[in-house]
């Protein structure tokens, strides 16, 4: 029991002191009777109190307090009604338990309590608390980050956390991301990079350039978010609210039916009075709402705090929830399924060449172009020919381009630039794009290029749709041959293509209307251009947005590194939420109602009273502050 | 305008919740949030009536529950 705060060390021991007393007395009045001779007595009385008041005399004062302020019907109204009352018919030995029973339950209730906030305290960690700036003179100051102003220079020392988002602008080594994007593999970053805060630097000394205010910097903006979100009730958390709203008010009528009616119809009003108001406090005792109140928010807050650590950030208990509840995903193409970029995936060689001279040709006078399709093959080629090498360069633009290497001409192109310059090609069908390579005129191979799909997709698509999602749809606007190939390869059966933006957005809709009720409809995209159907799905999905304002504002959720993986994990974190929630829900009704009825039948005494309350609210809470530790 | 304060003691979710109810009926009040969790208050409330909510809401939460403080 570490971590126990003064006030709770001060209430263990009362209980405890409380207790022995109480056995002592349990233990006198069933064998020796030093103390208690005289049955029903006032001297008997004040030895019960003695106990009752160690343990309970906040109870009692704050009832007291309640009063003068007009709170009635508190808890500690109840309790110390319940309990006077108990000591009014003569039952001290039930009063005092009772109290007791209570403040432990209050006490382990308290406790878990503490621990659910001190989670949440860590999950908030990620705020940096100071930053080193350096003065013009060379010294560094250690200021607030809100003191950070746009190109103040900061020192990052090793193990540190960046405090703001800005450029690096000396030094160079590994950031540990982690606590935003639960990566693990670190990130390496040198000058010119940009570095986000909230992660921590490694082992060498950088120094970065702020480009923006610390309110506006990621941290800030993750941690109003998770906050926030909290606000953003879930339809469950609803329910307890409008659920609260009727039980009250009935379980009071229903109490005060019950303290006045039977004794009405006993025709000795007087003398049966006490025991039913008696038992109509305890009736109150046990609907107390408590277990639902705390318990079913603490399971959201669980729910997207466990969100947040491996990198996905929740904007709502309601997209949370949501998600549950997904049965079909939209999915964009470009940048979300696949790399985003053109990559090399064959390379034909003819005439004797062989592929690495096709390569090396091609990469010698594409390597002026800033084309993305030039860039791929640079990047594809390990052994580049020098500069020196290459003359008279000439961009045909759009279409390709020619360059004297070694003395021979050599043309890399599409196949429109091919038949301009007037070089025979066989005629054929490509999947992706072709670049075709001629030298002197002469076709000597081909390299075809596409947009890959990301290493983790195929998986994580299987894996979304084990996770009941019936459909998985991907949009895009790129041709029929591009589209099939990527679906093919990852395993989705719909897709659509050609799209323009807006074809994108009707596209959802009719994929929505058409959804089972009380099933959602998600759509992922990569934040580019998507904002309209971000925000026409029911969830709005936003990817590899690390730092990305225009993401993070249209979106529900953002995934805060590229992994799709993330997408699956998020579901089964989801669905953890609402089954726990959902058992909170019918566990404490269930007891409560019972106890209600076996408490007005006059069955269940005072003890099941006090277990209905802080005994089930303790129990929902254990239960989801599972929420806090898990992984999904 | 838009203000969040830290609060101490909130131990009772119940009460977190009737002190949300009270202080968003106060005049000039648009929104406003007791997080029984984060022991965060929130109040938003037009500019020139800012300042007499904050006050009277601080009087109800100390009025629902004693131990109850906002750190202003």
């Amino acid at each position: 029991m570490n971590g126990l705060s003064k006030g709770q060390k001060k209430d263990i021991i009362r209980i405890v002191i409380s207790l022995i007393l109480f056995a002592v007395l349990i233990f006198d009045s069933k064998y020796n009777g030093w103390f208690l001779t005289n049955e029903g007595s006032w001297h008997m009385l004040l030895l019960w109190l003695v106990p009752y008041f160690i343990v309970g005399y906040d109870v009692v004062i704050n009832c007291f307090r309640g009063i003068i302020h007009g709170q009635m019907f508190d808890e500690t109204f109840l309790m110390t009604l319940a309990t006077v009352g108990a000591f009014g018919c003569g039952e001290f030995e039930e009063a005092v338990a009772v109290m007791l029973f209570y403040q432990t339950g209050e006490f382990f209730q308290s406790y878990a309590v503490g621990k659910s906030r001190n989670a949440i305290q860590e999950l908030m960690s990620i705020a940096p608390d100071y930053a080193n700036r350096e003065m013009e003179n060379g010294s560094i100051e250690v200021i607030d980050p809100d003191d950070i102003e746009i190109g103040d220079i900061l020192v990052i020392k090793p193990g540190e956390r960046i405090p703001i988002d800005g450029n690096v602008i000396e030094g160079e080594g590994l950031i540990n991301t982690a606590a935003l994007t639960g990566e693990s593999m670190p990130l390496s970053v040198a000058v010119g990079d940009a570095v986000i805060s909230g992660c921590i630097n490694g082992d060498s000394l950088i120094k970065v350039q702020a480009d923006r205010l610390y309110d506006d910097s990621t941290v800030s903006q993750i941690l109003e978010m998770v906050e926030n979100a909290a606000a953003k009730k879930s339809k469950t958390e609803n329910f307890i609210t409008r659920f609260a709203r009727y039980y009250t008010p009935i379980v009071v009528c229903g109490a005060v039916l019950l303290a006045f009616i039977p004794p009405l119809i006993s025709g000795n009003f007087m003398a049966e009075l006490g025991k039913w108001v008696l038992r109509a406090c305890t009736f109150l005792v046990i609907s107390c709402p408590c277990a639902l109140v705390i318990s079913v928010p603490l399971a959201f807050f669980g729910g997207i705090g466990s969100a947040s650590r491996i990198g996905v950030l929740v904007k709502g208990s309601n997209y949370l929830e949501m998600m549950a509840y997904l049965d079909t995903l939209v999915s964009d193409k470009t940048g979300t399924l696949t790399e985003g970029s053109f990559k090399v995936t064959r390379i034909e060689a003819l005439d004797g060449y062989n592929t690495e001279d096709i390569l090396r040709f091609a990469a010698a006078v594409e390597a002026g172009s800033t084309h993305p399709i030039a860039m791929a093959i640079c990047e594809a080629c390990a052994d580049p020919l020098s500069e020196r090498f290459v003359k008279n360069v000439r961009n045909y633009s759009g279409k390709g381009v020619t360059a004297t290497v070694k003395r021979s001409e050599i043309t890399a192109g599409n196949r429109t630039l091919f038949k301009e310059l007037g070089i025979s090609l066989p005629s054929e069908n490509n999947k992706g794009t072709a670049v075709y390579i001629a030298k002197d005129r002469k076709l000597i191979g081909k390299i075809e290029l596409a947009d890959t799909p990301k290493p983790e997709a195929k998986q994580a698509i299987s894996d979304i749709l084990n996770e009941n999602v019936k459909h998985v749809v991907m949009l895009t606007g790129d041709s029929m041959a591009s589209a099939s190939a990527v679906a093919d390869e990852l395993g989705i059966t719909e897709f659509r293509y050609q799209l323009l933006p807006q074809d994108k957005v009707s596209a959802v809709e009719e994929l929505i209307k058409v959804l089972p009720e009380g099933r959602r409809l998600a759509f992922i995209g990569d934040g580019i251009n998507d904002a309209p159907v971000l925000t026409r799905a029911d969830i709005g999905i936003a990817m590899g947005s690390l730092g990305s304002d225009a993401a993070i504002e249209a979106a529900d959720i953002v995934i805060m590194d590229d992994d799709l993986s993330k997408l699956p994990a998020l579901m089964r974190i989801a669905r953890k939420t609402i089954g726990i929630s959902k058992a909170n829900i019918v566990f404490a009704l269930a007891i409560k109602v019972a106890c209600l009825i076996l408490r007005a039948v006059g069955i269940a005494n005072m003890w099941v009273a006090v277990f209905a309350d802080v005994g089930v609210a303790m129990i929902c809470i254990l239960n989801s502050m599972r929420m806090l530790k898990y992984k999904g | 305008m838009k203000k969040k304060f830290k609060m101490e003691n909130l131990d009772c979710a119940n009460c977190a919740a009737k002190m949300e109810d009270a202080i968003s009926k106060l005049d000039g009040v648009t929104d406003c949030s007791v997080s029984f969790l984060t022991q965060k208050f929130m109040l938003d409330a037009e500019d020139d009536k800012f300042d007499a909510a904050l006050e009277e809401a601080c009087k109800i939460v100390s009025r629902i529950h004693h131990d109850t403080k906002v750190l202003v």
